[in-house]
């Protein structure tokens, strides 16, 4: 509270006092929530980047509320890295108005405001390229606007053909540049990612890239579906490491319900969360190397990751998209032994990191093929958005699980790897050593499962046993009415987030107290990576296309949601 | 299609091993090394054992693919390793994973560069019926779009269920099964090539 109320000293003398009368500050479970009229974003923004109050924007998305006079809602998410605050920006917005956009001062905001403008229909003033994002060319209206159906499915019949950004400063000299497309199904770029450059030999002229063969409409179902429904369709977001992002979600909704899941349900979260980062690097890893050639680390290196999937199958039954958490904890306890065989396999695991770091780290080709390549300085960065370990190979050692450190985490002894150029090697070098971490902490707490129950015991949230449902009148009821009305958070908003494999994986979540969510977003980690792609690879050779592309480790169903 | 590859010494003489025999005694060499069948039916042993797949990987299933593909489900033990990322090199399309109305074009466009033989295989739930995202953005089955052969059920399905998915291409390709979804369809408007 105490910075919010400096930040409101500060921001009186720096904009107009007729406007600041309007502004609203309030608090929010922790986060600072500042509503301002439109004509205020810029200098205000300006403000807070340029003193370097917040060095993060972390997210900007809408909110549409049909029958408000002001419709919509664009909120932006900003963070500071220093002190580990963040704080709301609101601004309302009625049908047609347009606001200034904030690419200026961060180059980050790009995709975020055209995403906005593509699922509302709100007009970023100024935005350098304001086009649809995730839809396709022939689709018309927008999809989130609460008077969209969400099954009101619109044909394509054609792809687009090959198209750059616009740039004021681009000029046809005459040469004969070679177009190229890469995608959208190419198997190097291991999903539905379209890359298309200009080449003026083997060198990159211009490059673009074009999302959206995979938007799912994951935010649109979330509004369609109770709470607990939503965690399969999170699984599907980085599927990769599915776990991740269900502790992500069900931690978000917790949050707003003002419940703490108990320690066991804690400790396995942690477990899960990790053993999935350990294979999300590995597909990482794997596939970025067999692009480059090392087909036998992708062999070897899958043979591990078959061995967590072995786990989570002994857990749940299902392999890939485990939807193992549940609002308040956990979906079930783990069979007896789970945890032994957990210290079993973490103990393989190590064996095969280290094996990796052998095939790998100093192979010439490798080293040839990655070193120098798509570096990136830490101002860049984190001017694009970016978090995790791509971030982290910049030199910024920044990791949710220290710096805002939830459940279990600040007690566990683990490092942040950092690395310091940024480039490909540097990621991989970095992900080999989270492996290692990550290792680490799931032997702390498979040493020290906490006694107790799975999920806590709340009858609004959680379902009561199938014993108890079958067994007596309560239970049944219990039942009945958990099952037809949902569970119902508080009216209220929450921005949550967590470490995901590939960074900061933010759940943005406005309740109306029904039961079910009324918007969802999710603040993706490659989807910030992702947009600095063109301008890395551009003056490179196009062979380091791929390999600048496989160390992103862009998950089309995160990227596209 | 009934010629046997045991009656087809016709010539007076041939040669052997660099040695000269007659018909009689070819007729008596043959038996000991050749069998007969029908040539329909040993394309299609050829054919089935040597799928080469064009793997169509967009989501969650592209990943549970790429388990198939690895050391520990082995497709190669059913002949189907030979990955061929160009469709024009392949005879069998995996398409693994959710298809969107964006996709959907291209899609049909890769299917179209497939030469004859070719086989489709829908594997999850979304490539087959649009899954749980029944969404404005999701092709409500790739059926709508290209002939399919094989679904199969899941999401993701487990190796063991697309592994199982091929041997039941497989069944199909060597019981000579009449494929009517695929000998009726006709590619969509857009995609009538010219």
């Amino acid at each position: 509270m105490h910075s919010l109320d400096n930040l409101k000293k500060e921001l009186s003398s720096v904009v107009k006092a007729t406007t600041f009368s309007q502004y609203k500050f309030s608090e929010s479970l922790g986060h600072g929530v500042l509503e301002l009229p439109k004509e205020d974003i810029v200098p205000v923004i300006r403000f807070l980047r340029e003193t370097g109050k917040f060095d993060f924007l972390m997210d900007v998305c809408g909110v549409d509320y049909p029958e408000r006079q002001k419709r919509f809602d664009v909120v932006y998410h900003l963070f500071s890295s220093k002190t580990y605050q963040r704080l709301r920006i609101k601004v309302a917005l009625a049908e047609g108005e347009e606001i200034d956009s904030i690419t200026p001062f961060w180059k980050g905001a790009n995709w975020f405001e055209r995403e906005t403008f593509d699922m509302f229909g709100i007009r970023f003033r100024g935005h350098p390229n304001l086009i649809k994002l995730l839809t396709h060319h022939q689709f018309v209206g927008h999809p989130l606007r609460k008077d969209y159906d969400a099954d009101a499915q619109q044909h394509c019949d054609s792809a687009l053909p090959i198209h750059f950004e616009p740039d004021p400063n681009y000029v046809e000299d005459g040469r004969s540049l070679v177009p190229l497309n890469i995608g959208p199904s190419h198997p190097a770029t291991h999903g539905t990612l379209r890359v298309m450059v200009e080449l003026d030999g083997e060198k990159i002229h211009r490059a673009n890239v074009e999302l959206g063969y995979l938007h799912r409409c994951f935010e649109k179902m979330a509004e369609t579906h109770p709470y607990n429904q939503v965690i399969p369709y999170t699984d599907r977001l980085n599927y990769c490491s599915a776990p991740l992002n269900n502790v992500a979600y069900c931690k978000t909704v917790e949050r707003l319900l003002g419940v703490e899941v108990p320690p066991k349900a804690q400790a396995m979260r942690i477990i899960l969360s990790e053993l999935a980062r350990v294979i999300d690097h590995i597909v990482c890893i794997g596939a970025n190397a067999v692009d480059l050639g090392a087909l036998t680390t992708f062999f070897h290196l899958f043979t591990y990751r078959e061995k967590v999937y072995t786990l989570f199958e002994k857990l749940c039954g299902a392999r890939l998209t485990v939807a193992l958490t549940r609002i308040g904890g956990m979906a079930q306890d783990a069979p007896p032994g789970w945890f032994n065989d957990v210290m079993q396999t973490v103990k393989e695991i190590r064996k095969g990191v280290d094996e990796l770091d052998t095939l790998l780290s100093g192979n010439k080709i490798w080293i040839q093929r990655t070193q120098g390549v798509g570096a990136i300085s830490a101002d860049e960065a984190i001017a694009w958005g970016y978090t995790g370990p791509c971030l982290r190979a910049a030199g910024v050692s920044l990791d949710l699980r220290k710096a805002d450190p939830y459940y279990m985490y600040g007690q566990l002894d683990f490092e942040v790897p950092i690395g310091s150029t940024g480039d490909v090697y540097d990621r991989y070098l970095v992900r080999v050593a989270e492996m290692r971490e990550s290792l680490k902490i799931v032997e702390q707490v498979c040493k020290n499962i906490p006694e107790g129950d799975y999920t806590i015991r709340d009858r609004g949230i959680v379902l009561p046993e199938k014993k108890d449902v079958y067994g007596n009148i309560e239970g049944l009821m219990n039942h009945f009415m958990l099952i037809i009305k949902g569970l119902r958070p508080p009216v209220g908003e929450i921005y949550d987030a967590t470490e995901g494999a590939n960074g900061e994986l933010g759940f943005y979540l406005v309740s109306d107290g029904s039961g079910r969510p009324y918007r969802l977003h999710v603040r993706p980690p490659c989807f910030a990576i992702y947009q600095s792609f063109s301008q890395q690879v551009t003056g490179g050779l196009v062979a380091d296309v791929i390999s600048v592309l496989g160390s992103m480790n862009l998950i089309a169903g995160e990227l596209d949601r | 299609m009934n010629a046997s590859t045991g009656s087809t010494a016709a010539s007076a003489s041939t040669s052997v091993g660099g040695t000269s025999v007659k018909d009689a005694q070819l007729e008596e060499l043959s038996r000991s090394f050749a069998f007969t069948t029908r040539l329909d039916d040993i394309i299609a042993w050829g054919r089935k054992n040597s799928l080469w797949p064009m793997p169509y990987g967009t989501a969650c299933c592209g990943i549970e693919l790429m388990s198939v593909m690895g050391p520990k489900y082995d497709l190669a033990r059913f002949g189907a390793e030979v990955v061929r990322f160009s469709p024009r090199q392949a005879d069998l399309l995996i398409v693994a994973g959710t298809i969107t109305e964006k996709m959907a074009p291209i899609l049909v466009h890769i299917y179209q560069q497939m030469l004859d033989p070719k086989y489709v295989i829908s594997m999850g739930a979304c490539a087959s019926s649009g899954g749980f995202y029944r969404a404005y953005h999701v092709l409500q089955g790739i059926d709508k779009v290209i002939p399919v052969d094989v679904f199969v059920p899941g999401c993701p399905p487990t190796p063991e269920a697309v592994l199982d998915g091929v041997l039941a291409l497989q069944r199909l390709i060597a019981t000579h099964q009449p494929r009517p979804w695929k000998d009726n369809w006709k590619a969509p408007d857009y995609a009538q090539l010219g």
